[in-house]
């Protein structure tokens, strides 16, 4: 493809031109302008584009013939799970009595919806070990922060009102020390050990009677199992404070382990990665959030719950942290989750993790040949590798990325998580075949022998893509966030 | 049982197996300690066959009343509008819907681009010089505008309009818990904002003023009172929840001089789906520019000097900030602004001031039929597509009546405002007709008795 300035959808606008096709006028008109000073009536129209049917699908079907998906090509970005997302699920996402109910019809009259969404919660409440669930929360990050007011309310309600801080990894993903400080909280750190597991002794040393809260992914980032998990929840219950899970990892471990069951108190789920909905180009996502019994009455109201045979919301839950989201939570999202959990069932979801982990750990063996592994041990659904010995050539992890757009693929994860130097953090998910995963690993390899024998080759990646690498710096010192005519 | 997205064969599994070096795949599980290995089946129902799922799937969409088959007058924040055809054309590609977040540039261009495109059309409705890529909905939207604005003023007073919807005003104060803030809120006076107790409550300690145009009635709030109320504090913000659809015929809440402007773009392009995912946005000023939550698209170039976009200002996000990042929010509703960005394309420029006038027209037919019919109509000032309805019986009484006739009725004012018992909040948009109007005020008479 050429290497030009695609137009924008304003520079293809011309004066005259439309696309609309509006309802029309079938009542008497009014004059609406008598109606309202002055000062209230626009007088300059918002400068959106005019432009013709096929110029707006001309348009937008360039955008994306100028985009990556998951039905484009293999997409092994860590910790995002970017598996297939099923075509069923889409379809019934807009079937009209899904699509075009409102959430504030009465309840009677939309029980079809009422009974997917408790028969989600029950699933994933099963799934997860936790006594309840909420759907309320509109992604992971916004689950983790309703989670957190729990605790806190948790902890108010006894009347614990020193408790401050919120534990997280040092590997944990970003949105889980943002999320403690938006709920409130102190975000503090609990280092790793050399095998890249939360360390005990400075768990230990952090927990205190100010602790409110231990943030934990399980699997973690790195991709590993905490071992020692029941350990670090007695520690963290012995103080008083409160498990939470982050469900972003949720994928290695279904049928094999529950949260609930390893002592966590609050769980969130990112439907959007496990349970197959689509990421969309960066949202929308859902965060349903599970709690353990004792945790239930802070639950975000209102409760979706079954009273003979009617499904209704229960609004009075005086202890509940509110409303974190208007309406009910990202239905349509929910529902294509609820469809793949149909889909699948427990035999399906099982064998979902049993493939994500026996994928990432053939990947895992055969990359570590060539490219550092900083922790030996099996992995789960995904595996860090560090670029440290390309780097000592010259060539760095950021160029390897750019490198394997070349080769059709998108990039790992890079540079995260932070404790790992130069770090590629690879997730295959169950979806993709063997002859994928091969195909991958070859590129990965020879890249690693362009590095020595050519490396300006990968420095100067990508050389096959529509555009280079961008000016980033420019782009955040004069930020153009519009455009103007 | 076979699974179609599960391309493994046992040849594939054993290979494998070899090459990691184990016998089975359960050694891979071995780290997980046995006193938490969960060791039953889960208890879900059975899988289902594409065909099968999908009967069940229907006809349980069947089982509720849907806005196509039935005529709807509810709106109250979430409203049944025309969605051009190529919307769903366009946000059916699967290079847009099973993309990722844009963080690879070199292929992620369309994406950009297209974040871009809405951050201008956003920008161009709201008067306001700078819009992000979109939030998870209006109500969260409006509750980070409200703690961006506690944050930047170091003030913890919100005065919030009780004209403001009502799940946005939750939302508010659960959000407002986090950084402690104390959430006043000012009571309604012939259907807006009462001015006088505004003043009254604005003092040296108030961060922000927060005002739904049009408000949660329909009704038109006097912005340039507002912020002249404002104006006799330093430093406090004014937040306009906006209707993107309205401002196509209001003035902008920007020309009034408003620090934050954000809503939801549900009416471009995004159909009810019971009330999520819809599409929050949120526009301000260049002084806040880098206080903004969520991400932004900015223009630059590549190293041919090729126009290009990319991800800008990060360091404001939790991915590099971490604690100290604006926000926690990381997905946001990108899917959903590329549909609201088609909607906004297709109906363009001129499209849009006839579409908000459509709604204007007819909603005002509507009242006047109701007023004919002998029914009270509190709204008394300029209104945009909604008003109320004083009923003699319980609202939810009446709409059970109406469904049985084809008809969803407005909103139960009476649940969450005492005073407004028995009051209907009635939408009339572009693509009810006159004889539906008709029919509905017709009905609701007989019912009414």
């Amino acid at each position: 493809m050429a290497n030009k300035d695609f137009p924008l959808i304003f520079e293809r606008s011309k004066e005259g031109r439309t696309s609309y096709s509006l309802p029309e006028l079938d009542v008497p008109e009014v004059n609406l302008d008598e109606e309202f000073e002055d000062s209230y009536i626009r007088k300059t129209a918002p400068d959106l584009p005019e432009v013709s049917e096929l110029e707006v699908m001309r348009h937008y079907t360039g955008l994306s013939n100028r985009n990556f998906g998951v039905d484009s090509g293999f997409y092994p970005l860590g910790s995002c799970t970017m598996k297939y997302n099923p075509k069923i699920n889409e379809d019934v996402a807009r079937l009209d009595g899904f699509s075009h109910i409102h959430p504030y019809q009465d309840p009677s009259t939309v029980q079809g919806a009422l009974e997917m969404m408790y028969d989600l919660q029950t699933s994933l409440s099963e799934i997860t070990g936790m006594h309840q669930v909420s759907l309320q929360p509109a992604a992971g990050a916004h689950g983790e922060w309703t989670g957190l007011m729990m605790i806190r309310a948790f902890h108010e309600a006894n009347g614990d009102l020193n408790r401050t801080k919120v534990i997280v990894p040092d590997s944990a993903h970003g949105t889980n020390p943002a999320s403690a400080t938006v709920a409130g909280f102190e975000a503090v750190t609990v280092k790793s050990n050399e095998k890249g597991l939360v360390d005990l002794d400075d768990l230990k040393q952090v927990v205190g009677d100010d602790t409110a809260a231990l943030m934990l992914t399980n699997p973690n980032t790195l991709g590993l199992f905490e071992t020692e998990i029941l350990e670090m929840a007695e520690i963290v219950h012995q103080a008083g404070g409160k498990l939470y899970y982050d469900g972003a990892n949720l994928n290695a471990i279904m049928g094999y382990a529950r949260p609930g069951d390893m002592g966590f108190d609050v769980v969130h789920l990112n439907l959007h990665k496990t349970f197959t909905g689509p990421h969309g180009g960066g949202g929308p996502g859902s965060g349903p959030v599970g709690v353990s019994k004792e945790l239930e009455p802070f639950l975000p109201k209102p409760i979706l719950a079954k009273k003979e045979d009617q499904y209704v919301f229960e609004y009075d839950r005086p202890q509940s942290i509110g409303r974190v989201k208007p309406y009910y939570g990202n239905f349509g999202i929910n529902l294509r989750a609820y469809t793949y959990i149909r889909t699948m069932g427990a035999e399906g979801l099982k064998r979902v993790s049993e493939y994500a982990v026996l994928n990432a750990n053939y990947m895992m063996r055969k990359l570590e040949q060539e490219f550092d592994l900083p922790y030996p041990q099996h992995c789960k659904h995904e595996f860090v590798l560090s670029g440290r010995r390309q780097k000592k050539l010259g060539v760095r992890t950021l160029d390897i990325a750019k490198r394997l757009l070349d080769y059709g693929y998108h990039p790992p994860t890079i540079y995260f998580p932070l404790n790992v130097e130069e770090a590629l953090m690879v997730e295959p998910t169950e979806t993709e075949s063997k002859e994928t995963l091969d195909g991958f690993i070859d590129t990965m390899l020879s890249i690693s022998e362009e590095a020595k024998s050519e490396p300006e080759l990968v420095q100067e990646a990508p050389h096959n893509t529509i555009v280079k690498r961008m000016d980033e710096t420019t782009a955040a010192r004069k930020p153009v966030l519009r455009y103007y005519k | 049982m076979e699974f179609r997205y599960l391309p493994m064969t046992n040849e594939d599994k054993n290979d494998m197996l070899q090459s990691i070096g184990v016998q089975t795949t359960d050694e891979l599980f071995s780290d997980i300690p046995k006193k938490v290995r969960f060791n039953g089946e889960l208890n879900l129902k059975k899988p289902a066959n594409e065909y099968q799922l999908k009967k069940e799937l229907t006809e349980m969409a069947n089982r509720n009343a849907n806005l196509k088959q039935n005529s709807s007058f509810l709106g109250a924040g979430v409203y049944d509008h025309f969605i051009p055809s190529v919307v769903d054309h366009v946000i059916s590609r699967s290079e847009f819907y099973t993309a990722y977040t844009p963080y690879q540039p070199e292929i992620s261009q369309g994406e950009l681009q297209a974040i871009f495109e809405f951050q201008t059309m956003i920008s161009e409705l709201t008067g306001m010089p700078v819009a992000n890529s979109s939030m998870y909905d209006g109500g969260t939207a409006l509750a980070e505008a409200v703690n961006l604005s506690a944050a930047q003023t170091k003030r913890k007073k919100i005065l919030v309009s009780k004209t403001v919807h009502p799940e946005s005003r939750a939302v508010i104060e659960s959000y407002g818990k986090g950084p402690n803030l104390e959430i006043v809120e000012i009571d309604h006076k012939n259907g807006v904002t009462d001015l006088e107790q505004l003043a009254n409550e604005m003092d040296e300690n108030t961060a922000s003023v927060v005002i739904q145009y049009p408000n949660f009635f329909g009704q038109i709030e006097s912005l340039e009172k507002v912020k002249e109320i404002i104006d006799t504090q330093k430093k406090t913000m004014l937040i306009v929840s906006s209707n993107p659809l309205a401002l196509g015929y209001l003035t902008p809440p920007g020309e009034f001089g408003a620090d934050i402007v954000v809503g939801d773009t549900q009416v471009f392009g995004i159909p009810a789906q019971f009330g999520g995912p819809h599409c929050g946005y949120f526009a301000t000023t260049t002084k806040l520019m880098r206080k903004v939550p969520g991400r932004l698209v900015g223009q630059t170039t590549d190293e041919n000097g090729v126009r290009g976009f990319v991800l800008t200002l990060q360091a404001r996000e939790q991915h590099i900030r971490r604690d100290k990042a604006t926000s926690n929010i990381c997905s946001n509703q990108a899917l959903n602004a590329l549909a609201s960005s088609v909607a906004m394309s297709s109906i363009g420029k001129h499209g849009l001031k006839k579409m908000a006038e459509l709604n204007m027209q007819k909603a005002r037919y509507a009242k006047r039929k109701f007023e004919e019919a002998g029914f009270t109509v509190l709204s008394e000032g300029p209104i945009f597509n909604e008003f109320i309805v004083k009923l003699s019986m319980p609202v939810k009484e009446v709409n059970d009546s109406l469904l049985d006739k084809g008809i969803i009725g407005g909103y139960d004012l009476g649940l969450v405002y005492p005073e407004l018992e028995n009051h209907m909040l009635v939408a009339v948009t572009e693509i009810r007709t006159k004889e539906e109007i008709d029919t509905f005020v017709k009905e609701l008479g007989d019912i009414h008795g």
